[in-house]
C-alpha cells in the first residue's frame, strides 16, 4: 500500500517550507515563466550562464509543496552543469516521475529521487515537472524574447 | 437540536445513504467520504435502475415511429418534461427545453437570443462570482456583436453589491445574467431583487441555477426570471442532460439553435418550417435515456422534499463552519449571510492541491483549484481554494472526518 509519507517526504516538506535559491535575479542571461492554469501555480526561473555552463540559477513564484520543492531541488542540482547535462537530468527526472516501471537507480539522481513518489499520483505529475519545463524553455529562450510564458496545458 | 431530534435526523440520513450504492466503498483503503457534490452528485439506485430498465426494455427513438416501444420512449421522455415543469413551476411545457447541461443552456441563449438581440454598443451585465460558463459564452457573443460586458462587483464576504448593480444598468443594458448559488463561494444571491431591478428597466434576466436546484426550491414564476439553466447531474441525475427554461414569449422570437430532425414541421429545398416550442430547440435524437433518468432523480428529490434537504444541509454547513474555524490558519472564502452547501477555504502553509491529495489519501473527496471561477480567486487574492460541498447524504460524522483529515494534512506539511 502506498504511503502518503512516500510523497511528502521530509526533504519535500523542508524544501517547501524553506525553498533554496528562491529569489529574483538581477540581469539573468535567460529566464522563463511557467504556468499551470489548472491549479494556478506560477514559477519564474532565472539563469546565469558561463559559456554553456549554468553558473547560477534561481526561481520565484507560488505553488503547491510538490512544485515548490521540485523547483528548489532542481536549482540545487543544476549549478555547474552544462546545458546538455541539464537536459539529460530533465529526461531522467521526467521518467522518474511518470513511469511506474522505471528502473532508474535512485542513487544516481540524488535528492531528486525524493520526488519519485509523484508517479503514484498522476494528477500531480505536472506540479513536479512545471519547473523543469520552465527551465527547458529558459535555456531555449533568446535574450530578446525571454518573457514568454510556457504552460503545462 | 436536542438528542432525540438528532437521532431521528441521523436515522433518516442513514436511510438516504442506503439509496446511493456508490457511497458504500473504500478509497485508498478508507471508507469514502464524498464531499465534492458541487462538482457532481452521486446517483440513487432508482436513477441507476431507470437507466438500466430503459436500455433493457424500452430503448427506441422518440417522436417518430408508430411502434409500441417508440411510443413508450416518447411518453417517458415527455413525462420528464412535465416533471421538470413541476420542479421549477414553469407555466407551460413549451418553456422546458432539454439540453446537455447548464453550459449548453447558456450557450443556447447567448447564440439564439444574443445573436439576434444584441447590437454594437449594447450592454450585458454579469457578476464577479460567475462560473466561467456564464462568462465566456457572453464574451463570445459580445465579441461577435460589438456588445459590452459589465460586471457586478462583490464584497469581501462574497455577496453581490446590489448598490453597484443598480448603477450599472443603463438604457443600453439588454440582459442581466447572474448565478443563483455560487459554486465557488456558496453564496445564495438575492436574485428576486436583482430581477425586479432589471425588470424596472425592461431588461430580461438569465439565472445560472446549476448549484441551486439540488438545494433549494426554485419557482421560476415566483422569481419571474426570463431564463433559468441547470444540469441534471448536480441534482442526483445522470450527466449529459440539463434544462433551459425560457419564457415562451422570448423563446418564440428566438431562431433555432441547431438544425436537423425533430425541430422541423415541414422541409423542402425552398423553405423549411420550424417545429413548435419546445421542439424547435431540440434538433436530432436527444439524450433519451438520461432524460428519463432525470425524471427518477427529480422524483427522488421531491419525495424527500426541499424543506428536509435544506434543513439537513444547513445543519451540515453550520456545523462544518463552526468546527473547522477552530483550526489554526483556517480561512473561509465566502462568508455571505445566505449560503448553501459549499464551504470553500484555505489553510495557511498548506497549498489546496496538497490538501486535496492528502485528504484523498484518507478517502475524502474534495475539490481543489479555481472551481472554474478564476475572477473569484483573483478577488480573494488566492490561487486556489479547497472546497467541501455537501449533499443530502452527508453526515456530521463525515464533517468530523474532514476535520481530522485537515489536521493530518497540517501535520504532514509541518504546519
Amino acid at each position: 500500500m502506498f504511503d502518503l509519507k512516500d510523497l511528502y517526504q521530509e526533504i519535500i516538506v523542508d524544501h517547501n517550507r524553506s525553498p533554496r535559491n528562491f529569489h529574483h535575479m538581477e540581469k539573468p542571461d535567460h529566464m522563463a515563466v511557467g504556468y499551470n492554469p489548472l491549479c494556478g501555480d506560477k514559477l519564474t526561473v532565472y539563469l546565469k550562464m558561463e559559456g554553456d555552463v549554468i553558473a547560477d540559477v534561481s526561481f520565484q513564484g507560488e505553488g503547491c509543496a510538490i512544485s515548490v520543492a521540485s523547483a528548489s531541488l532542481m536549482t540545487d542540482q543544476l549549478k555547474g552543469k552544462t546545458e546538455q547535462e541539464a537536459e539529460q537530468i530533465f529526461g531522467t527526472f521526467h521518467e522518474l516521475v511518470t513511469n511506474r516501471e522505471s528502473q532508474i537507480d535512485l542513487e544516481k539522481v540524488g535528492k531528486l529521487g525524493a520526488l519519485a513518489g509523484v508517479r503514484e499520483f498522476p494528477a500531480r505529475v505536472k506540479c513536479a515537472t512545471l519547473c523543469w519545463h520552465t527551465l527547458h524553455s529558459a535555456l531555449k529562450n533568446q535574450s530578446d524574447r525571454n518573457n514568454e510564458t510556457i504552460s503545462t496545458e | 437540536m436536542n438528542t432525540a431530534a438528532t437521532m431521528i435526523e441521523a436515522n433518516r440520513v442513514e436511510n438516504w445513504r442506503k439509496d446511493f450504492p456508490l457511497l458504500d466503498q473504500k478509497v485508498r483503503g478508507k471508507q469514502l467520504v464524498y464531499l465534492d457534490n458541487a462538482a457532481t452528485t452521486q446517483k440513487p439506485q432508482s436513477v441507476i435502475d431507470t437507466l438500466s430498465r430503459y436500455y433493457c426494455e424500452i430503448n427506441s427513438n422518440i417522436h417518430r415511429g408508430v411502434h409500441t416501444l417508440s411510443q413508450l420512449a416518447t411518453d417517458e421522455y415527455e413525462n420528464t418534461r412535465e416533471k421538470v415543469r413541476q420542479l421549477i413551476n414553469a407555466r407551460s411545457l413549451s418553456e422546458i427545453i432539454f439540453v446537455r447541461g447548464t453550459t449548453e443552456a447558456i450557450n443556447l441563449v447567448t447564440s439564439c437570443w444574443g445573436g439576434t438581440e444584441l447590437k454594437a454598443g449594447d450592454e450585458v451585465i454579469i457578476s464577479e462570482m460567475e462560473h466561467h460558463s456564464n462568462i465566456v459564452p457572453w464574451q463570445m457573443i459580445c465579441e461577435q456583436t460589438g456588445a459590452r460586458l459589465k460586471v457586478i462587483p462583490m464584497n469581501d464576504d462574497g455577496e453581490l453589491r446590489v448598490d453597484e448593480y443598480k448603477k450599472l444598468i443603463t438604457d443600453r443594458t439588454k440582459m442581466v445574467a447572474v448565478v443563483h448559488v455560487s459554486n465557488a463561494l456558496g453564496t445564495i444571491n438575492p436574485v428576486k431583487q436583482i430581477i425586479e431591478i432589471a425588470h424596472d428597466h425592461q431588461v430580461p434576466v438569465l439565472l445560472d441555477g446549476a448549484q441551486a436546484v439540488a438545494h433549494i426550491a426554485v419557482d421560476v414564476q415566483d422569481l419571474d426570471c426570463d431564463f433559468y439553466a441547470f444540469s441534471g447531474h448536480k441534482l442526483y441525475g445522470p450527466t449529459g442532460i440539463g434544462v433551459l427554461y425560457g419564457k415562451q414569449s422570448l423563446l418564440e422570437k428566438m431562431p433555432p439553435y441547431q438544425g436537423g430532425g425533430d425541430m422541423i414541421r415541414m422541409v423542402s429545398f425552398e423553405k423549411t418550417e420550424y417545429n413548435d416550442l419546445p421542439y424547435k430547440f431540440e434538433a436530432g435524437t436527444p439524450n433519451i435515456a438520461d432524460t428519463i433518468g432525470l425524471n427518477a432523480a427529480i422524483d427522488y428529490v421531491l419525495d424527500i422534499g426541499f424543506d428536509a434537504i435544506h434543513a439537513h444541509e444547513e445543519s451540515l454547513l453550520n456545523y462544518a463552519t463552526e468546527s473547522l474555524r477552530e483550526l489554526p490558519g483556517f480561512r473561509i472564502i465566502g462568508s455571505a449571510s445566505e449560503k448553501a452547501s459549499v464551504l470553500s477555504f484555505v489553510i495557511k502553509g498548506v497549498h489546496p492541491h496538497d490538501l486535496g491529495t492528502i485528504l484523498d489519501d484518507q478517502g475524502i473527496a474534495t475539490r481543489t483549484g479555481h472551481h472554474c471561477a478564476m475572477p473569484v480567486m483573483t478577488h480573494f487574492k488566492v490561487p486556489a481554494t479547497a472546497r467541501a460541498s455537501f449533499a443530502l447524504y452527508n453526515t456530521l460524522d463525515e464533517v468530523d472526518q474532514l476535520k481530522a483529515g485537515l489536521i493530518r494534512a497540517m501535520e504532514v506539511m509541518g504546519v
